[in-house]
């Protein structure tokens, strides 16, 4: 079935395994495999069935829930060995890939054709479409063009029973049940994608994007309010707060202002005179709310090393601190600035160390809590404020996840959201696909007997 | 430069994963104890005890080539280079290595960074397979230690090259007023196997407007010891390389060699706790520049010969990753008259020379040099530039071995050729 070297079981490579980029909880494999085909894939995955050995599907291992870690342990499926571009079509804006394939290699190969794969993720030059599926991944441009679930056509999956399915197609509607979009977004609990059919996006016209410099976190937040509200659809704006510009500065020396408590980098894309109309509209709300200043980035290196500070941000912290466990909630946009100062009153409460760096045109809030693992008492003040800040996010009537997925780490929040009655659809769902419950188990849905966490 | 501890470098990965596909035994294996990532992971329960250094490990950590592809990527800063060369020291510090291995180890890192023994060596060899009409090769028993047993058959560093041996004058004058006294290291490989890049990057400078000083007592900087983690050598050869160079009055220390900077730009960090010597190893770090970006600060004029030929560039990983030089040697290129610079596929994937890596794991170091001159070949140049010796001798090794006729020449040479073309060579000079 497999080669010797596709096959790992030395206890020195299962520590390699035991966890994605969510490190609080850990499982440890018992052996992992590289299939390099669906059909090898979907053969180890029988195997496992017929065997009662859980599985769990893995990438480049990026995500931030613990969606690729082995909790029951048993096998890790890698789909590194699964990295090719199998097809480019750019007259009909599509292109097919093996889901070890990393996204940014996408973009790579639709870009002599003036296009591009639009999901974003600031670790797409390491993660996996595959992966991206799975979590339905989505970054900075998905304020504008949509989220993963809107670019992908067709998925080839193998299900836990071993068989493989071919959903959706190459057109644009899904025809019968949509199971790509049942697919998308399911964490690998209910099968191990192998292809992806993706859409392609034509490459904006023109582009501006300008960075504003605020004093205040609170005015800030407020212009995001104010754009979204005016019905200006910028493709990106995001929000970094005081410690991510200074860890920034720190790494890089990118010239940010240091002493600034928050900087919007807004994006907007279009044609000529609309453009500019939006372009102006942008620079007065952010004038209008005390920004200090608005610049736009004059040239293409400009506007890369903004975006290459945005998509660093996150990742900087950790010369702050050892640990950071970045959260996820989803907000209504118009309560932004008061959710970011009862978020901070969290922080302040618990004594944690917490910064702000977000897509905030989505209200897609990543506060990160910074930390040291080896301190426990930390360690638990750090649960507790992010357990407060989930609550807070589906009081105000939004998500407790935007697009890291609920995985392990807020499968137990996932009460706050669900009644006991929507919770059991979702485990009807995933025994129609995985009755025997191997498929990386125990992420999503929290067991019914675990007690409800009263909402 | 800060002194921060095994534990608090390793403590700096938040395991965010960007890392992985830069890495080339990931790339090779995909398996993640063959990331850095992973490598960061497995020293982390190592340094606190939760797990004891076996053969397994000691593997993983062992096949790391030391290319710092992943430094380059990291966003949280994490000093991998430093971690990975301070493990290696322990491995060979407290004898976790069988003594034969360490022995073969220790012979071949002795006659590389000797100029005699590596002459003599060198024709040894190329005796002996002349006589034979083969290839030149290891002896079996000592490829089989070298390889730690993998292997009965070591590649031999430096083969591919030819000759040029010789070492530079004491010192070379500015043709025209001086600007500036740059000491020149001509090292201990390079003076051996490159004598004509030395010769061309000391013309290069003199032509430039720069006396050009190279001690004779300046031997080996340590770089080949200390990537492979013999420290204490390594810190032997940096204190005489101090020594040789105390009174050598110059702006800058310049080297074409891009190993070496990447450990002369460290010598703060190798000889920090050594009460007599840190000051001076700082100092000597930060004047240390690579030739190509000396020459683009210096600001000198383009050639006005024409070299009408299309070159592809390979980015040396102790240039591009540790010492984060990528646009001046594409600089200096463009600026020769016809020259047509063209990309090369994965240039700053390492292409397995990486030391004396070549010789300890052949499998993985001949798979990325086969990479390597697949990328060359779909580059469609008929030459390619590096600025390092290990890749230009691994890589012509590759060239010829795949039957392709394509010219691997250090950056300076195309430019120095370039210069002598010119009706006027060197500009104002």
């Amino acid at each position: 079935m497999l080669r010797a070297d596709q096959v790992l079981t030395d206890p020195v490579e299962m520590l390699a395994y035991e966890c994605d980029a969510y490190t609080i909880h850990k499982g440890r494999p018992d052996v992992v495999v590289h299939p390099e085909s669906t059909e090898q894939c979907a053969a180890v995955v029988r195997l496992c069935a017929r065997m009662g050995v859980p599985f769990t599907p893995r990438g480049t291992g990026t995500g931030l829930s613990g969606g690729a870690t082995p909790l029951c342990g048993g096998v890790v499926i890698s789909i590194m060995r699964m990295n090719r571009v199998l097809s480019v079509s750019p007259a009909d804006l599509r292109l097919r890939a093996q889901a070890g394939c990393i996204n940014s290699t996408i973009t790579r190969a639709a870009a002599p054709y003036g296009l591009h794969y639009a999901p974003d993720p600031s670790s797409q030059t390491a993660c996996t479409v595959g992966g991206n599926v799975a979590e339905n991944a989505s970054g900075p441009h998905t304020l504008k063009y949509g989220v993963t679930a809107n670019h992908v056509s067709g998925l080839t999956v193998a299900l836990p029973d071993g068989s493989v399915v071919e959903l959706g197609s190459d057109a644009d509607e899904p025809c019968g049940y949509d199971l790509v979009g049942l697919c998308v977004g399911s964490e690998g609990t209910l099968g191990i994608v192998t292809e992806v059919t993706v859409r392609l996006t034509p490459n904006p016209r023109q582009v501006r994007t300008l960075l504003a410099v605020f004093g205040s976190v609170d005015d800030a937040s407020r212009t995001v309010s104010r754009i979204i509200a005016l019905g200006i659809v910028p493709c990106a704006l995001e929000m970094m707060d005081s410690i991510i510009i200074n860890a920034l500065e720190d790494a890089f020396a990118m010239g940010f202002p240091r002493d600034a408590q928050a900087l919007l980098l807004v994006e907007l894309d279009g044609l000529g005179p609309g453009l500019d109309a939006e372009t102006a509209a942008v620079r007065d709300l952010c004038s209008e709310h005390n920004a200090r200043s608005v610049s736009a980035a004059a040239s293409e290196e400009e506007r890369a090393r903004l975006w290459f500070a945005r998509k660093q941000g996150v990742g900087v912290l950790g010369r702050v601190a050892p640990n950071k466990v970045t959260q996820d909630g989803l907000i209504p946009r118009s309560r932004l600035p008061e959710v970011l100062a009862r978020i901070r009153a969290i922080a302040e409460r618990h004594s944690v160390r917490l910064c702000n760096i977000f897509h905030a045109g989505d209200g897609n809030l990543h506060p990160c809590v910074i930390f040291d693992e080896r301190d426990p008492d930390e360690l638990r003040r750090v649960l507790a404020a992010n357990e407060e800040i989930l609550r807070l996010c589906v009081e105000v009537g939004g998500s407790i996840t935007g697009e890291h997925g609920v995985g392990v780490e807020k499968r137990d929040a996932m009460p706050l959201m669900f009644s006991e009655a929507d919770l059991a659809a979702m485990r009807r769902v995933k025994a129609a696909f995985d009755p025997a419950g191997l498929c990386n188990p125990g992420k999503i849905v929290p067991e019914p007997s675990a007690e409800a966490v009263p909402a | 430069m800060s002194q921060k501890s095994p534990a608090d470098i390793a403590a700096g990965c938040i395991r965010c994963g960007f890392c992985l596909d830069a890495c080339p035994t990931f790339k090779l294996t995909a398996n993640e104890a063959e990331s850095p990532r992973g490598r960061i992971y497995l020293m982390r329960h190592l340094l606190d005890g939760g797990r004891a250094m076996d053969a397994a490990a000691l593997a993983h950590l062992d096949n790391c080539l030391g290319c710092r592809a992943c430094e380059a990527v990291c966003p949280s800063g994490v000093r991998y280079g430093s971690l990975i060369e301070g493990f290696r020291a322990r491995i060979e510090e407290e004898g976790l290595r069988p003594a034969a291995e360490v022995g073969a180890r220790g012979m071949l890192l002795d006659t590389l960074t000797d100029r005699s023994r590596l002459g003599a060596s060198l024709t040894g060899l190329s005796m002996v397979a002349g006589i034979l009409r083969k290839a030149p090769a290891m002896p079996g028993l000592f490829a089989r230690l070298l390889t730690g047993g993998q292997s009965d058959e070591a590649a031999v560093p430096l083969s591919g090259t030819g000759r040029s041996g010789g070492r530079l004058p004491a010192f070379t004058p500015a043709v025209g007023k001086a600007r500036r006294t740059v000491c020149l290291l001509d090292g201990c490989v390079m003076s051996v196997l490159f004598a004509e890049v030395n010769r061309v990057t000391a013309e290069l400078l003199s032509r430039c407007g720069c006396n050009v000083v190279c001690p004779r007592s300046a031997g080996c900087c340590g770089a080949l010891d200390a990537h492979a983690g013999r420290r204490e050598r390594a810190r032997e050869r940096a204190r005489a390389l101090i020594d040789a160079l105390e009174g050598a009055d110059y702006d800058a220390l310049v080297t074409n060699s891009a190993g070496c900077g990447s450990t002369l730009r460290e010598y703060g960090e190798l000889l920090a706790d050594d009460d007599r010597y840190a000051a001076r190893a700082a100092a000597l770090a930060t004047r240390t520049r690579d030739i190509s970006e000396y020459l683009v600060d210096l600001g000198v004029e383009p050639p006005t010969g024409r070299l009408d030929v299309t070159v592809a560039y390979h980015d040396a990983c102790h240039l591009a990753h540790a010492q984060r030089v990528t646009s001046p040697p594409r600089a200096l290129l463009r600026s020769i008259p016809g020259l047509k610079l063209v990309p090369l596929a994965e240039s700053d994937l390492c292409c397995g020379s990486a030391g004396t890596y070549n010789v300890t794991h052949p499998e993985t170091a001949t798979a990325l040099l086969d990479r390597k001159v697949a990328n060359i070949i779909a580059s469609g140049a008929p030459v390619v530039a590096a600025g390092n010796p290990g890749c230009i001798a691994w890589m012509r090794e590759g060239l010829a071995r795949a039957g392709s006729t394509i010219r691997v020449a250090h950056t300076v040479e195309l430019l120095a050729e370039a210069y002598r073309r010119g009706a006027s060579p060197y500009g104002k000079a």
